[in-house]
């Protein structure tokens, strides 16, 4: 392979691996800055990945998938929103209506995802079936653009794993950033994050924004599932493989902004595939005489993120009022 | 008599069993929907399967005990304010510690124990230290280290030949040697509650991880340096205006529940029937340590009953295979747990049916005011168990 095809390999997979990471840590901020500590992020990937797969796997059945290639993924980018908001209702309702302890709703919904994923799986595919492949169709190639095949630096970097998840990710992206900061909406979000009560004395609905929050997050999330799936490649196994609670780290990384959680979730990503190419990168060391040396290159993302989060810890700022129950009562 | 049905601890117990009830009922409806013929054998197999013989029962025990030391692990942490979720990685790299010393070393069991302990200990002061000096989140470093303690024990596994089961004559590279060959006396003691119970899953187990939980029972209940984590926990800015050492307190605590998930690896691998697997994910047992703790309201001796009511519906459960996935167990448990995050609610509804008279109001005023209902729960999960046995 020549150098500039690694390249376009390294870098094409990074973004990969970056658009569920982003997806569902910007997810994790529209929930947090509404001040809603969202822990349930990874149960609601699965149930997005999950539903999203079966509707994929429906449309292949059907035969419209093989036809309509990217208005089949389309449409499951959208049940993976829907199942993922509907789901992350849960949280909101225990966390938001009932007071409860967010962290508990949350790890109960993490436990509940992939066992619901599996038990489902195993009815919809018969005893022992616990992987739903994805078709293969759903990835973008050349020929949706009627360009010809060619071992250019740009066609390796755009078409090797190209899936309409990273357009829809990138346009959310913008999405999520106007929202966020040019719209009466998020700063309206924010200040149920940071001072609910001074939200609610100026006429905001406290309830109706943080289920606002829980939702949003619930759809990116959702989505965020369904991109992990077609990065992994290899199926949806009923689990994602921890991202969700990677992406709170790069949420938190990423210092609950959407420009500084697009540069975490970059360099999250790039350190997670840097080990796959390290065979093929010349001035990276091979470790030789160590036995399964990827191990090494595993455990590179999360040192790096640790020695990273510790130098910035100084300005790190959480949101207010998260994880605390909203109560019109106190002052 | 008539007064204690009104009361507060009633009242939680009570919703607590609504929520053991509720999420089997659900399990039921899983059951039918999914497969109906099997439904009723199935729920039956769920309640009762634990005590349908000796040897059922002591998987449930053998299970439990580890169940005990990650639940005690999450359950300590929660105490002092902090989430340790990463009782996973802890529970591996006590694994670890205990089988090295093993096997590599040719240690006796309670020598395996103690580095178990030490190596989980060190996997939770690293989170402690990043939380108390940098005040960098607990969930996420501890999240990382979970991840970090696979991989290393993982390259450390594959870098000691002699740790692998074929260097003692087994044909398999993929996992550690059996203890029964490499070093029999590294295998916690039997007593001869194996022939009691005619199962090899029988040991002593069990006994530690309750010895354990009552110790830090007496620590967090009856002396100062318990009240003092427990207070960082309520309020540290206040703790710290009393003049307790916050930062200090934070560690301390992040090393003990790091022990205590240490040994549950400890107890779980140097039970002789046990053999680390070397996979890229992690262990289940560590992460259900959180459910253990939920449950049994992280007070210790709720989470003795806790763990031995969730080890029971689980060795119930893997009996539905293979005409379910043993998963709907898991969501069973996820249920309770979700209803018992919102017992507020549930407790609300029932004082509102069971109406109390005024002189009851002010019974009820008298009560601590503890943020959670303590050991009452403890009842809960034994009762269920003894609706298992009856049926």
């Amino acid at each position: 392979m020549s150098f500039s095809s690694i390249l376009a390999d390294i870098i094409g997979a990074t973004i990969l691996f970056a658009v569920p990471l982003l997806l569902v840590a910007l997810g994790g901020m529209f929930s947090e800055r509404s001040g809603v500590i969202n822990i349930a992020l990874e149960g609601i990937m699965i149930v997005g990945a999950l539903c999203s797969c079966l509707t994929l796997v429906a449309l292949d059945k059907a035969g419209f998938g093989a036809t309509h290639p990217q208005l089949g993924m389309f449409i499951a980018i959208l049940v993976a929103a829907a199942s993922g908001a509907v789901f992350s209702l849960l949280l909101a309702f225990a966390s938001i209506n009932l007071r409860a302890d967010q962290t508990i709703g949350g790890t109960a919904l993490n436990m509940l995802a992939p066992a619901f994923a599996i038990v489902l799986t195993w009815a919809v595919q018969g005893q022992g079936q616990t992987t739903i492949l994805i078709p293969t169709w759903t990835r973008i190639t050349q020929e949706n653009f009627g360009i010809e095949k060619a071992d250019t630096f740009f066609q390796n970097l755009i078409f090797k794993s190209f899936y309409l998840t990273t357009i829809v990710a990138v346009i959310l992206f913008i999405c999520a950033y106007v929202l966020m900061y040019k719209t009466r909406f998020g700063l309206r979000l924010r200040s149920c994050g940071e001072h609910p009560q001074a939200a609610d004395s100026v006429g905001i609905n406290v309830f109706k924004m943080r289920y606002a929050g829980v939702i949003i997050s619930g759809c990116l999330g959702g989505i965020g599932g369904l991109a992990f799936t077609v990065a992994a490649g290899s199926g949806f196994q009923s689990s994602v493989a921890g991202y969700g609670f990677l992406a709170l780290a790069v949420m938190i990384f990423g210092n609950w902004k959407p420009f500084t959680i697009l540069g975490a979730s970059l360099f999250f990503a790039l350190f997670k595939i840097i080990g796959s190419y390290s065979d093929s990168i010349p001035f990276l060391p091979s470790f030789k005489n160590v036995n399964s040396s990827e191990y090494i290159y595993l455990m590179l993302p999360y040192v790096v993120t640790m020695i990273v989060l510790i130098l910035t810890s100084k300005h790190s700022r959480a949101p207010k009022a998260e994880g605390i129950p909203y109560d019109k009562g106190t002052r | 008599m008539k007064n204690y049905f009104k009361s507060k601890g009633f009242i939680t117990v009570l919703a607590s069993v609504i929520s053991i009830v509720v999420g089997l009922l659900i399990g039921f409806i899983l059951l039918i929907v999914f497969n109906p013929a099997y439904a009723v054998g199935g729920l039956g197999s769920i309640v009762s399967k634990g005590f349908s013989s000796s040897d059922k029962f002591a998987k449930v025990l053998y299970q439990a005990a580890p169940l005990i030391m990650t639940g005690l692990s999450v359950g300590f942490a929660f105490k002092t304010g902090l989430f340790n979720i990463g009782a996973t990685g802890q529970y591996t790299v006590g694994a670890f510690m205990a089988l090295v010393f093993g096997i590599q070393f040719q240690m006796p069991w309670w020598v395996c124990l103690i580095a178990a302990m030490i190596g989980g200990a060190i996997w939770g002061f690293i989170p402690g230290i990043c939380k108390a000096l940098f005040n960098v989140n607990e969930v996420i470093t501890s999240i990382m280290f979970n991840w970090l303690g696979l991989f290393m024990v993982n390259l450390l596994l594959n870098n000691m030949p002699v740790m692998l089961a074929d260097h003692w004559g087994a044909s398999n590279k993929d996992r550690t040697a059996a203890l029964a060959s490499a070093n029999p006396s590294a295998i916690i003691p039997k007593l001869g509650l194996n022939e009691l119970f005619h199962s090899n899953y029988m040991n002593i187990s069990i006994f530690i991880a309750i010895i354990i939980a009552v110790v830090i029972y007496i620590i967090l209940e009856k002396r100062t340096f318990g009240y003092e984590l427990k207070a960082c926990g309520f309020n540290k800015d206040a703790s710290i205006y009393a003049g307790i050492n916050a930062k200090r307190n934070i560690v301390l605590s992040m090393v003990i529940s790091g022990a205590l998930a240490g040994i549950g690896g400890g107890i779980y691998y140097l039970s002789g029937t046990a053999q680390y697997t070397i996979v890229k994910s992690l262990l289940t047992m560590g992460f259900n340590g959180i459910p253990v703790a939920l449950l049994g309201a992280s007070s210790p001796i709720g989470i003795i009953f806790a763990a031995l009511f969730i080890s029971y519906i689980q060795v119930g459960g893997e009996a539905l295979q293979p005409e379910y996935a043993k998963e709907i167990i898991d969501i069973i448990i996820a249920v309770i747990i979700y209803l018992s995050a919102f017992s507020l609610l549930v407790k609300n509804i029932l004082g509102k049916f069971i109406k109390t008279d005024t002189s009851n109001v002010n019974a009820e005023d008298k009560a601590p005011a503890s943020p959670e209902p303590a050991p009452v729960k403890a009842t809960e999960a034994g009762s269920t168990e003894e609706k298992g046995g009856n049926e």
